[in-house]
């Protein structure tokens, strides 16, 4: 997707290596590292390459974990909170609307603020959780950035496919450059998949990144 | 000459071989196997591995064809999609360890088929499910495992589960038919055999440890389930998906290397079958050391590890001198590998532990178990369809709400929602409605895919039945915009040694190649599974026909639900008094009786080229499959799908036929079309060149479903029961 629909360059990196290779943004997907046999993403956040992952967000560079990738940037404490089991206790595959809290980050800069997002979810162990003080201080730095909405952008119980704590889809750290999401964007970046409001969010990096560059 | 060595009984039953067979062994031998040799013969000679009670018949089936790349015989069939692109698939049974244990018999049989699809070095895009249970909420149990297991496994490989089939009927109580297909890509020049060829190569075995698990697993899958079954719950295996993902994705890096010049799949029989298949296929020897085989567990014996199904090992033919290069491919994905023996060139599998003589067999002897034929009797004919006797149908909206509410025919949504099915990026049309398309990354072709079987129709007719479920599946494929390329088939049966279960064999053979030959879809590969049986009571014969079609150009799939307001609907093709083995009769009058709906296979074809022609000259909005349920049941499905409502005069009969037979008869070689105004001409004049009738039935829009004076339902009021019908 990366290189085909967006067009820019791809670098994959092993879990065995110990370089970023110049990336602006590390992307960790989805999947089911060591087949999330322990705990999602426990196994995943001691790779070798977690250790460059955790330096060049501290430099404030781009990561952003998707479905699996969220859920080790949260066993990797990079991204406060657990994903715990779905409330149904069924994996779901299924469409989601989200409503876009934060417009002003670099991986929602193409987005207004309050916009409805169609993108799917595709996930057994995505239900947010977090204890009541770090739930709350997340609301008051405004670190929710996606809420699960009904196709009205109305924030009910009956849209929260997972049992997600306060309908919490996605998180951002409080630097605004960890960004953690259960729903899968690049799963619609073209038309022909059903969707291409995920290439929202992937162009709006591109552009972030432009503007560093061109600062 | 002496008689042969008496043999006790017991160790022949441990081995699922019959005196007979143990003569003919000693004879074609030269003197009586040991114990692992006759443990090998045992799993080689099941029907499971050898097919020596269908295979008489197997040889009917058409296989060629001109974009046929690989028939039967190999781990999975083959056929060119053009573009240089090729496409291997395949289907197979795991109804027995899925009876047994629901969770691990069904993601291990998925686990199963993705590496017979990977052996031939194609990269899986699309794993299909067929799955049939005893009534609910009996079968619950089964259900829920099963579905568990297939999401658990290939969700997490990364694969897409995109479609299948799921039936409930009394027939699968006790043995529940769980079928896994799956379809891989790979570059045409790129497609592996495995045939160990070249004397002196190394045979390397991949990914999992051996353990004692599933020893015997084939010889049980040849047996009945009785009493007894849950005593051998070890010969289950365990899946481990994460592991094959690796084995997969390090196979895939391999493929375009000449230094691996084959992969098998370590399926049923374990190593003996790998091994032996591959020495068959090339026509050479081996010779193993099992000593060199990495354990899970001590003190095993060579007949244990010649036995063993463990799952997610492969074995690589690797060219002599070129082992380190391969090995430390496979230590990059933390993959075990080790040289456990060689090519050789004298036809005898070899099997030695650290230097020690264990076995040596023609190989022959071990891949070619004799022929077995079976006496046959017809099954007894079927309650007649006294039509008459059926009271007139006076409320069809409440029937039609009955039939959508019934588990058979009610929404998937429930199953779907819990495989992963857009994984991949690739997944056009997703499941839920006639055929899966899948795209080929980086052209503008497309796959459809599909799985159909009806073992109701063959319990009435098993000829015909199978007739109809390969026209089924070539349906689904039109409506999605494909045309049919080849197909794959799963006989589900029961225990053969009955003659009139024999006789459905030969029957549902028969009517498959008939079919194929009407259609010209040729079977590059399949599986049997029979002795479905518990204590005397066996599933109806149900063969699933998993089939591919190609698009060449994805812009012209066809989605099933209706499209936009104020489209026109029209049905294509004639409908017959058509009522025997209908769902209707199940569900509104308790019945499983009659003939199954009469099938003309050249009308048929005749319905697919129109539609293909329509669609071709971008006449079409959207195309829909008739098939159980009928006419108004597959309205029905596509107002729910696309949340359209439907409004048309009242249907009615025509030359003294009955209402319900045409509401809700189940007449194949039908599609429900939609297309917008200006094109119903086109699509008129269309039909007559192609001999087809085409009747309009109304206008796509609104919140009602409605048929004048006759029916009017709201959409929730149909959503209902629909998306109730499996909870």
């Amino acid at each position: 997707m990366v290189d085909q629909v967006l067009e820019q360059e791809l670098r994959y990196l092993w879990h065995k290596d110990r370089s970023l290779k110049g990336s602006d943004c590390v992307i960790l997907p989805g999947g089911f590292s060591y087949g999330d046999y322990l705990r999602t993403g426990a196994i995943a956040r001691f790779s070798p390459i977690m250790e460059q992952v955790y330096d060049f967000a501290e430099r404030g560079g781009l990561v952003w974990g998707i479905c699996n990738g969220f859920q080790v940037l949260c066993e990797a404490g990079l991204l406060p909170g657990a994903l715990l089991r779905n409330s149904t206790l069924e994996f779901r595959c299924q469409w989601t609307h989200l409503v876009v809290e934060r417009a002003d980050l670099a991986f929602t800069g193409l987005c207004q603020r309050s916009e409805l997002l169609r993108i799917p979810i595709s996930h057994g162990e995505g239900s947010y959780f977090a204890d009541p003080a770090t739930l709350s201080r997340l609301e008051q730095n405004g670190q929710v950035v996606f809420r699960y909405s009904d196709p009205d952008g109305r924030v009910t119980a009956e849209a929260n496919p997972n049992g997600s704590l306060h309908n919490v889809a996605g998180i951002v750290n409080r630097r605004g450059n960890v960004l953690g999401m259960m729903p899968h964007p690049e799963r619609c970046a073209e038309a022909e998949l059903g969707g291409t409001d995920g290439l929202k969010l992937f162009r709006s990096v591109v552009e972030s990144a432009m503007r560093v560059l061109t600062a | 000459m002496s008689a042969p060595p008496a043999i006790d009984e017991r160790r022949l039953r441990e081995v699922a071989l019959t005196q007979d067979e143990y003569r003919l062994i000693v004879e074609r031998l030269g003197r009586a196997p040991n114990r692992v040799e006759l443990g090998m013969l045992g799993v080689l000679w099941s029907e499971h591995c050898s097919y020596k009670t269908s295979r008489p018949f197997l040889g009917q089936l058409p296989s060629g064809g001109a974009h046929v790349l690989q028939g039967p015989g190999e781990n999975a069939g083959v056929v060119d999609v053009g573009g240089g692109w090729a496409c291997a698939f395949k289907i197979e049974s795991h109804n027995h360890p899925s009876a047994i244990e629901p969770y691990q018999g069904a993601a291990t049989g998925v686990g199963g088929i993705l590496r017979d699809v990977i052996a031939m070095g194609a990269r899986p895009v699309a794993i299909l499910d067929s799955l049939r249970f005893g009534p609910l909420p009996e079968s619950r149990r089964h259900l829920e495992g099963v579905v568990a297991g297939i999401g658990g496994y290939g969700n997490c490989v990364g694969v897409p589960t995109v479609g299948g089939e799921l039936w409930f009927e009394e027939c699968y109580a006790r043995n529940p038919l769980v079928n896994a297909m799956c379809v891989g890509l790979v570059r045409v020049d790129h497609l592996k055999r495995a045939g160990a060829q070249g004397t002196g190569n190394r045979l390397l075995l991949v990914g999992a440890d051996t353990g004692r698990d599933g020893i015997h697993g084939a010889s049980f899958a040849s047996l009945e389930l009785d009493g007894s079954s849950e005593e051998r719950r070890p010969a289950v295996q365990v899946g481990n998906p994460f592991l094959e993902k690796c084995l997969l994705e390090a196979c895939m890096d391999l493929v375009e290397s000449d230094a691996v010049l084959a992969i098998q799949d370590l399926g049923a029989a374990g190593l003996t079958s790998a091994v032996a298949e591959c020495a068959a296929r090339a026509g050479k020897g081996a010779r193993i050391d099992v000593s060199l085989v990495p354990r899970r567990e001590r003190g095993m014996t060579a007949y244990e590890v010649m036995l063993s199904e463990s799952q997610e090992r492969m074995l690589v033919v690797v060219a002599r001198g070129r082992e380190a290069e391969v090995q430390s491919h496979f230590e990059n994905w933390d993959l075990t590998s080790e040289v456990i023996g060689e090519v050789t060139d004298d036809g005898h599998l070899e099997v030695v532990d650290a230097g020690v003589g264990e076995a040596r067999l023609p190989v022959e002897l071990l891949t070619e178990a004799p022929v077995r034929r079976l006496p046959a009797r017809p099954a007894a004919a079927p309650a007649r369809l006294e039509l008459a006797r059926l009271p007139d149908l006076d409320d069809p909206g409440a029937v039609l709400l009955k039939l959508l509410g019934s588990p058979n025919l009610g929404s998937r949504r429930p199953v779907i929602r819990r495989y992963d099915h857009m994984v991949g990026d690739a997944t056009l049309i997703p499941p839920g409605g006639d055929a899966a398309v899948i795209r080929i990354k980086g052209t503008r072709r497309a796959l459809a895919v599909t799985t159909d079987g009806s073992g109701r129709y063959c319990r009435l007719d098993p000829q015909r039945g199978a007739q109809l479920a390969v026209a089924e599946a070539a349906r689904n494929l039109v409506a999605a915009g494909a045309r049919p390329l080849a197909l794959t088939d799963c006989l589900n049966l029961a225990n053969p040694e009955r003659p009139e279960v024999y006789w459905q064999l030969e029957q549902v053979v028969a009517g498959i190649a008939v079919a194929c030959r009407a259609l010209e879809i040729p079977v590059v590969s399949g599986n049997v599974s029979l002795y479905n049986e518990s204590e005397g009571v066996g599933v109806w014969p149900t063969p699933v026909i998993g089939m591919v079609g190609l698009l060449e150009d994805y812009e012209k799939r066809l989605p099933a639900p209706f499209q936009a307001d104020g489209d026109f609907v029209l049905l294509a093709g004639g409908t017959g008094d058509d009522l025997g083995g209908s769902e209707y009769l199940k569900v509104v009058h308790g019945l499983v009786a009659g003939a199954p709906p009469e099938l003309d296979l050249k009308r048929e074809l005749a319905v697919h080229e129109f539609v293909r022609a329509a669609n071709a000259g971008g006449l079409l909005r959207s195309a829909h499959d008739l098939a159980e349920g009928g006419l108004l049941v597959a309205l029905a499905e596509c107002s729910l799908w696309s949340g359209l409502g439907f409004r048309g005069p009242a249907l009615r009969p025509e030359g003294g036929r009955r209402l319900d037979s045409l509401l809700f008869g189940e007449s194949p070689s039908r599609f429900l079309l939609s297309c917008g105004s200006r094109a119903v001409p086109e699509l008129q004049t269309l039909s007559r060149r192609h001999h087809v009738e085409l009747q309009l039935l109304g206008l796509a829009g609104g919140d009602q479903f409605e048929l004048e004076g006759q029916l009017r339902l709201s959409l929730p009021e149909m959503r209902g029961p629909y998306e109730g019908a499996l909870t």
